[in-house]
This record gives C-alpha cells, sequence and structure tokens, in this order.
C-alpha cells in the first residue's frame, strides 16, 4: 500500500491534518476528517494537487446535533478518498463544490430534500428527489422523520 | 414549429420503451435543442430510509430490488460492504460465482440495450433478434440462479446457490452460441454505413468534458477515458481474471455501441474463465446477525456504470445508514451536455445511449414556446415517430437492413 501511504504523508504534510485524523482503511480506500472550516482547502488540494478527478458520491448523515457528510472522491488508479465533515443542525450551510465537480449538482440537491441542508451557490435548478409538493420542514433522511409525520 | 419561436417541449412522464418516467424540459428553436432541464424522482421510493429499519439480510433484498436489469450489482455492492466492515472472508467459489451472475446480468443488460437503440433508430429487427438472444442469457440465469430478474444469489458472507457440473458446461455451450451471435451485431455496427451514419456524430462528449461531467461505464468509456471498477478497484473474481477494458476514441453514440457489443465478447471471456477455474470449497462464511459498528464504501461495475454503495453500522443487527449512488445519476450532467445545440430528432438515442435506469436513479419532457409561453404535449412516441421519420427525410433509412437482419436471422 505504498501509494496510500505516500498519499497520507503528503496530505498530512501539506495540509497540517492530524495523524490521528487521517487512515488508510485498506488498500483503495483513505479517510479524511476535517472541520467544515479546513474542508475547502482540503477539497482543492485534493483535486489539483493529489488529481482526485471525479466525485463518485455525497452521503448525508444525521449525527444528532450535527449533519456529517462524506465526499467520496475517486482517481483512475482506483484509490478513493473519503472526505468527511460536518457542521450544525441548527445552521446547516455548505457551499457547493460544483465548481470542481458538475455532477455534484444533483448530489447536492439530494442533500437539500433529504436532509435539510442549506447548500450556497447550487445554480437555479429543479430539486431532486421529493415532489414539489412535499412539506417544507420535513426531512425524510433525518433519524427523527417517520412516515406517519406526512398523513 | 416556427425557426423565431423557442418552444419547450414536454413529454410522458411515461416512456413506452424503458417504462420508466423521468422528466427533460427541453428548450427548442426550429429543430433545435437550446438547453435541457432534468427533473428525477419519480421512481423514488424512500429505500434508504427503508434499509434502516430492516435487518442487513432483508435490506439486501430490498436492495436487490432497486432495478429489475442490474439487481445483482446493487445486491452485490451493498453485501460487498457489509462483508467488509464485519471483516468476513468470502470464499473463493462464492466470489466466482458473484462474478459470474454479474457478467451474466451485464450480458443480458447491454443485449437489451442494444435492442433499444435499434427500436430508437427505427431498425426494429435488431430489436427483435437481440432479444431473442437475449432470451438464451434470461434462460440460463433462471436455471443457476431460479429467477430472469432479482436472482436472491447473495447472502451476507457467500453465496445461496452452488452450480451443478452439468449445469455449468451448458452455461459454457450457451456461451458459444451468444458469442456467435454476437460476432454478426459486432460486424453491423463496424461495417454498416446506415448505423455509422446514423450514431456517428450524435450525443457527442469530449474526453475532457466527460472527465468534468462524471461520466460513468460506456458511456465514459466510448470518450476515451479507460475507467472499469473490475479493473480499477478489483472486487469479487475480478482480480484473478483476465479481461480488457474496451474503451473508444468516438466520444459518440456510435462510440457507446461499439463499447457494448465489444464488452459483450470480454463478458463471454470472463465466464469461460469463471467456469473452467471455479474453485472447490464451501460458497459462504458464517455471518454474525449483529454487525459490529464500521463503516465501508463498496463499488461495482454494472452493465451502466459505476455503482457505489456506503454501509454504516452501528453494532445492531440494522444498519445505520445506506447510501447508494447508481450509475445514471452521474451520467445525467453529460445528457443535458450531449443535447444541448442537437437536433430534436436525435433525442430518443442520446437518451438511450447512456442506458438510463431511473429505477436505479430514480420519463418526462415539456415544450414551451419561450416567446409566447404557450406549452405543447409530445409524448415519447409521439417523439419517437417524429425522430425516425425526420432522419428517413435526411437520408436514413432501416427498411432495406430490417430485411436483411430478418433473413439473415431466420437461416441462422
Amino acid at each position: 500500500m505504498v501509494k496510500e501511504e505516500n498519499m497520507k504523508q503528503e496530505i498530512i504534510r501539506q495540509l497540517n491534518v492530524p495523524e490521528d485524523k487521517i487512515r488508510i482503511v485498506r488498500e483503495r480506500r483513505i479517510s479524511l476528517e476535517a472541520d467544515y472550516a479546513v474542508f475547502g482547502k482540503i477539497l482543492d488540494f485534493a483535486v489539483k494537487q493529489l488529481r482526485f478527478d471525479y466525485l463518485c458520491a455525497i452521503t448525508g448523515l444525521d449525527d444528532g446535533d450535527r449533519l456529517s457528510f462524506i465526499y467520496e472522491l475517486a482517481q483512475g488508479d482506483g484509490i478513493m478518498l473519503s472526505l468527511k465533515t460536518s457542521v450544525p443542525k441548527s445552521h446547516p450551510v455548505l457551499k457547493t463544490v460544483t465548481p470542481y465537480f458538475l455532477c455534484a449538482d444533483v448530489y447536492e440537491r439530494e442533500l437539500v430534500d433529504l436532509f435539510g441542508a442549506q447548500v450556497e451557490g447550487l445554480p437555479e435548478g429543479n430539486r431532486y428527489p421529493l415532489t414539489d409538493d412535499w412539506p417544507k420542514d420535513q426531512f425524510p433522511l433525518r433519524k427523527d422523520w417517520t412516515p406517519d409525520l406526512l398523513k | 414549429m416556427h425557426d423565431s419561436h423557442e418552444f419547450k417541449i414536454p413529454f410522458g412522464p411515461q416512456h413506452p420503451a424503458l417504462k420508466e418516467p423521468e422528466g427533460f424540459s427541453i428548450a427548442l428553436k426550429g429543430e433545435k435543442i437550446m438547453g435541457v432541464e432534468v427533473r428525477l424522482g419519480y421512481n423514488h421510493r424512500g429505500i434508504e430510509k427503508a434499509c434502516e429499519s430492516k435487518t442487513y439480510i432483508q435490506a439486501m433484498y430490498l436492495v436487490e430490488r432497486v432495478c429489475g436489469i442490474c439487481s445483482h450489482s446493487h445486491s452485490t455492492c451493498f453485501i460487498q460492504a457489509v462483508e467488509e466492515i464485519a471483516g468476513l472472508v468470502v470464499p473463493k467459489r462464492a466470489l466466482y460465482l458473484r462474478t459470474l451472475v454479474g457478467e451474466l446480468e451485464r450480458i443480458h443488460s447491454h443485449l437489451l440495450w442494444l435492442g433499444v437503440a435499434g427500436h430508437e433508430i427505427g431498425f426494429d429487427t435488431l430489436l427483435m433478434y437481440s432479444w431473442r438472444d437475449r432470451e438464451v442469457v434470461m434462460d440460463i440465469l433462471a436455471k443457476i440462479t431460479g429467477n430472469r430478474v432479482n436472482y436472491g444469489m447473495n447472502t451476507i458472507g457467500g453465496v445461496r446457490r452452488d452450480i451443478f457440473p452439468l449445469d455449468a458446461q451448458a452455461v459454457l455451450k450457451d456461451v458459444d452460441i451468444l458469442e456467435e451471435r454476437t460476432k454478426y451485431y459486432i460486424e453491423l455496427a463496424l461495417k454498416e454505413t446506415t448505423i455509422i451514419k446514423r450514431l456517428s456524430g450524435v450525443g457527442v462528449v469530449s474526453h475532457e468534458d466527460a472527465i468534468k461531467l462524471g461520466a460513468v461505464g460506456p458511456t465514459a468509456r466510448a470518450s476515451g477515458i479507460a475507467r472499469d471498477t473490475r479493473k480499477d478497484d478489483p472486487y469479487a473474481a475480478y482480480g484473478e481474471l483476465k479481461f480488457d477494458v474496451i474503451t473508444s476514441d468516438k466520444n459518440d453514440v456510435y462510440g457507446r455501441t461499439i463499447v457494448r457489443v465489444l464488452e459483450l465478447m470480454e463478458s463471454y471471456k470472463i465466464i469461460r474463465q469463471v467456469i473452467q477455474n471455479l474453485p472447490e470449497g464451501p460458497i459462504t462464511v458464517k455471518a454474525p446477525r449483529k454487525i459490529p459498528a464500521g463503516e465501508a464504501i463498496s463499488r461495482y461495475e454494472a452493465p451502466r456504470g459505476e455503482d457505489v454503495h456506503y454501509v454504516k453500522s452501528n453494532g445492531t443487527e440494522k444498519p445505520e445508514r445506506v447510501k447508494m449512488r447508481a450509475p445514471t445519476l452521474a451520467n445525467v450532467q453529460a445528457v443535458k451536455h450531449m443535447l444541448k445545440d442537437r437536433y430534436l430528432a436525435d433525442m430518443p438515442i442520446v437518451i438511450a445511449a447512456i442506458d438510463p435506469c431511473f429505477s436505479c436513479t430514480d420519463r418526462l419532457i415539456w415544450v414551451e414556446d419561450v416567446n409566447s409561453k404557450k406549452y405543447d404535449v409530445m409524448n415519447w412516441g409521439t417523439l419517437h415517430a417524429y425522430s425516425v421519420d425526420w432522419h428517413r427525410q435526411h437520408g436514413i433509412n432501416f427498411s432495406k437492413l430490417n430485411q436483411e437482419l430478418a433473413k439473415k436471422m431466420e437461416r441462422a
């Protein structure tokens, strides 16, 4: 796992990421946790310096008083970098990553609809995946949402 | 339609050929598409949420039913993540059997696509014969798994069914038949000028744009992106098998056709290796009911492209979170790009060429006159007829080829 180890060391060196926040999970899987304040800088480095040119998915998670997000990046040689960050549920503001990845558009809309994230900078467009008449304050993938709330 | 007005055309929401709804809003000027907006979510069923209240095995059966055509892809992608979290070492025989079903699924999907593509351009005989050949694969799948779709092959820690030696030999014979038939489709694709003319220069995405747009699968490989999860991030038995990643530098629908028919040949290669080298041993290891806390991300090369599943466990028998990103969602941005500044008549084949699976991702097209704000309703059947007719007027006629293929196939 030489490539993975080299990548981990470069991230630690260039971005001052604490060693306990970056983990080689297994071959071709690196996981990194960061405060949202530095997320933008790390993403920029991952895309421009480490050449992660592909965003596979953005996974939202309900972590109690915070909403977490995992940005799954990939490279041509198969290595995946999971960038994890979180924001307070009371103020769940994210910046769009569409300047880096055009495909993030629909992934971010999914976070808006299902978790109630507020993504700044998203271009105008249709919501995804909920219906137009979905109740405004209901976010189905939050843990406190149940289908009977729709009645 | 007048040249000076811009129309937005709605279709559907039902698409007769694919039987799945999704919405495209096309801004049309004369015969050309100015812009495309997409409305998805018609097939959204809340499966990720539902998984959180099911056991892992129940969730697996649900995940398998995300889609009929790529059911094994979703099931395997999900179960791989669970097995990784649980630290299970899946027996080799099981990995080979998973691979066998996965490649059979790819074959039936690509043959289905070939037929749909034929239909969309007016070459209906191709639809009839490729779907006839597809029945060979469906019969194999029914024989070895019990079902034509939704195979129920997987369990946590391996597979649920073994293969009888006689059935394995029968699969090899059927693969020989399929390979012969596929050679004809390849010849058709490479030599038949009507097809080349009709599909070339349509739905163009350059190599650079395909990367920027995050395209996956045959759509990406047709723009020269040599990415295939089976090679880049090997899973199941692929790390031990020899096969080529098929790419094309055509960047268009024609390239996507070439990639898919040549991928069929690679699938036959893989299946032969799987059966000839099938390891002895058990087909499953015991799995705990409660999966220890952890998380994993799994990738799988579904027929349409990379499928990604994330699973988080919390030490109970039910998952904390299941996230699925199916390949068609990744290709949607590319479709918007492909349709811009193109003829409306190309729309059916361009959309069909990404092999869209909206069950996985979750069809309607809206037409609006930009000047008068009046809107028109056109269903897919009408668009299809318009498209075939438009191309006939521009010199593309499949009547002769329909007759020739029918004659050839009746002799075969």
